[in-house]
């Protein structure tokens, strides 16, 4: 059966972007860009096996300022992909589809991962991070 | 009407022949990794600029080891099954999705046992 050319839902050029669609594919584009952040998890566990040197070479890297930015998208996306992962294994279990209730978790995920990026970064800051 | 046989009815497994198994894995990784990320963060900001002994230290402490072998599982499971979701509604050659699907479940594996061997070493090798 020939199904290449049937219109695809939702139709894109017309769908007018809202609240609930546009967390919805930033939630596919945090999953993504979280999977390329694993390589960098793995980099860093090896480098840990390989010893100090290797360490401190990785260590350099993440801690440069272009590391730290990274580093900072990383885990805002974490937390966006953790709470909306959440939003949705409520949505799983049958709750908060009414339109208003939709829009409410929205937003509140959305200030829930700001917060907690916040949180995380003011943690290692007073760690001695910096 | 139905046109599953008894038997394909009973077992519902569908077309793709293994039902709900590859949604739910995900959602069984998906509520694994809340506890195990939020512990991980706050770990690793908690260790901000801690040294080379440190980090071997932490990473090879026993509660911690197995936390992050259940870390890495989870982690590199879930994301096999995301990419697989993703590669399938984007990558539309029969070749060049088959292509994908395999890099994906070859790299994510690979990735996963490399970080998996990583702590196993620090935990149990000599350093
Ligand atoms: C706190 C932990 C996490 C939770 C609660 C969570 C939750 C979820 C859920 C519920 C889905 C399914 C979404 C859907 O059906 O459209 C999903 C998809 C996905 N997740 Fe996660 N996730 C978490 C962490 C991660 C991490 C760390 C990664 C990457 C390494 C990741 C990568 C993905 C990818 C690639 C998808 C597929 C995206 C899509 O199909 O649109 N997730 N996640």
């Amino acid at each position: 059966m020939d199904s290449a050319n049937r219109p695809l839902s939702p139709h894109l050029q017309v769908y007018q972007p809202q609240l609930t669609s546009v967390l919805s594919i930033l939630h596919r584009m945090t999953g993504v860009w979280l999977g390329v952040g694993t390589l960098v998890l793995a980099y860093w566990l090896i480098a840990a096996v390989m010893g100090p040197e290797a360490y401190g070479t990785a260590q350099d890297i993440i801690g440069s300022w272009l590391g730290l930015l990274f580093l900072f998208g990383w885990s805002y996306a974490l937390f966006y992909h953790l709470c909306n992962g959440i939003r949705h294994l409520f949505w799983d279990a049958g709750y908060g589809y009414d339109l208003e209730v939709a829009a409410r978790s929205g937003w509140a995920m959305v200030l829930f991962s700001i917060i907690l990026t916040v949180l995380a970064w003011g943690l290692g800051i007073i760690a001695g991070g910096g | 009407m139905s046109l599953l046989t008894p038997l394909a009815r009973v077992r519902g497994l569908g077309s793709a022949n293994e039902g709900a198994h590859h949604w739910w894995m995900q959602r069984l990784t998906a509520v694994a990794l809340v506890p195990l990320l939020i512990w991980f963060v706050a770990s690793l900001a908690f260790l901000a600029g801690a040294d080379y002994a440190r980090i071997t230290a932490w990473i090879g402490h026993p509660v911690v080891a197995v936390l992050l072998l259940l870390l890495v599982f989870a982690l590199f499971y879930h994301l096999k099954l995301g990419m697989q979701v993703v590669i399938e509604d984007y990558v539309h050659g029969k070749f060049a999705k088959l292509v994908c699907l395999l890099g994906n479940s070859f790299g994510t594996i690979l990735l996963g046992t490399a970080c998996g061997y990583a702590v196993l070493e620090i935990a149990f090798g000599g350093s």
